[in-house]
């Protein structure tokens, strides 16, 4: 029988820790509503530059002065993988959802005997990726100190892997995120960045354009906004999952601390009872020998 | 009298959406006006003074870099900065400057006449504003 001081001060040490989790879900929800709408926000850009783009490539691809960002180097030997993450554990699943992902794309790629480089955003993922795969790892960016991410984290990142493609470092990017679906799912994601590829929503026709100066000076200018665009778009995503994935986790904590304080509740008791009893039996049959 | 749908839309956040009369734009290749039944046309942004008339209110915000998307009916402008031009001080100009500086040097030869065009057009911001 564990002895009762020691019960009360696990029960006390749980109580602080539901406390701990119980803010750390509060302060979740309120950062998950501003990421959303910080996601929210950036929508509209990304939807117009995504639906330009889609019109543009569309018109360009196949002709053989396409912009390499767009028709790629050729070749298909050396995969970059930028693998997002959070800066801060304590959120499920979140980081090693990424993680998982990105380790068996490497692990096929190598398997197909191509050359794979890692370039981590975000502590969290290169400390998952370090053991097993941090010989491929080649850059790693720091956003601990960046309290909101805005576009120029992006387009920072997004110009780092263009200079790198066009030194020749690699032939396809591929970016690994989390997409926002719902506070209680967030989908691992693997959006390849180069060669850029852009979807066009369905059934949306584009007019004919004039074009100034020439179509395939706008689609040189607008490739590496498109490019940081669609880092920025999953950043942002990821700031939204990494909070709503955090909030449940830690509302899936605190519901754990709960039922461990109603366990060891009624252990006390029982024990604080049984000890009752005792003394009562021990009084009882003292009076009786008397 | 016509109106043409204006959105201006930078990655961060949505500037500004109304229904206006005409809009001045600082093209790449010169500035143009764009009013109800434009023909559609797709052109890069220079950096400049975008002004926008709507029911006799003139709003002014000066952009760099994007691109806009004219069609009969709307005129989406995408720019990567965009500024109320009451906000925008002389300081803001000279951070553009700087940056602009420091592209134009970075530029290879191939790409100096842009970068140097892009840096005397944010100069000409300072007259402006």
């Amino acid at each position: 029988m564990p002895n009762l001081k020691d019960l009360k001060t696990r029960i006390d040490s749980v109580k602080s820790t539901r406390k701990i989790t119980k803010a750390m879900q509060m302060v979740a929800a309120a950062k998950l509503r501003r990421a959303q709408e910080a996601a929210e926000a950036g929508r509209p850009y990304a939807d117009r530059m995504n639906a330009v783009m889609a019109n543009l490539a569309g018109a360009s691809a196949g002709s053989d002065s396409a912009p390499k960002l767009l028709a790629g180097s050729g070749d298909d030997q050396v995969h970059m993988l930028v693998v997002a993450t959070a800066e801060r554990g304590l959120c499920g699943g979140f980081n090693s959802s990424i993680a998982k992902l990105a380790r068996a794309k490497a692990e096929e790629l190598k398997a197909a005997g191509k050359t794979v480089k890692i370039l981590t955003v975000g502590k969290k993922g290169r400390e998952q990726l370090q053991r097993d795969l941090g010989d491929l790892m080649v850059d790693h960016v720091d956003l601990s100190e960046v309290k909101k991410i805005g576009y120029t984290n992006a387009s920072d990142i997004a110009s780092d892997i263009v200079a790198r493609f066009n030194a020749g470092e690699f032939d396809v990017a591929t970016i690994f995120y989390n997409k926002f679906q719902s506070v209680m799912s967030q989908i691992p994601t693997a959006l390849q960045l180069i060669p850029a590829s852009f979807e066009a929503e369905e059934g949306t026709e584009a007019p004919l354009y004039e074009y100034e100066p020439g179509e395939e000076e706008i689609l040189a200018d607008l490739l590496p906004r498109a490019l940081s665009t669609q880092v920025f778009t999953a950043l942002l995503e990821n700031g939204a999952s990494e909070q709503g994935a955090r909030m449940s986790a830690m509302d899936n904590a605190t519901r754990n601390a709960g039922d461990m304080i109603d366990k060891l509740t009624i252990e006390y008791n029982r024990s604080r009872q049984a000890a009752i009893t005792n003394e009562l039996i021990e009084i009882i049959s003292g009076a009786e020998a008397l | 009298m016509a109106t043409i749908q204006f959105d201006l839309v930078s990655p961060e956040r949505k500037l500004a959406s109304v229904a206006a009369s005409e809009i001045q734009i600082p093209g790449a290749d010169g500035d143009f006006t764009a009013m109800a039944e434009h023909a559609p046309m797709l052109t890069t942004l220079r950096p400049g003074l975008l002004s926008v008339k709507a029911d006799n209110d003139v709003t002014e915000y000066i952009v760099t870099g994007g691109f806009v998307e004219v069609s009969g009916t709307n005129a989406s402008v995408l720019a990567e900065t965009a500024l109320p031009k009451g906000e925008v001080t002389s300081d803001v100009v000279d951070g553009l400057i700087a940056d602009a500086t420091a592209a134009a040097e970075a530029a290879s030869a191939q790409d100096k006449d842009a970068a140097n065009k892009r840096l005397a057009d944010t100069k000409a911001l300072l007259e402006l504003i």
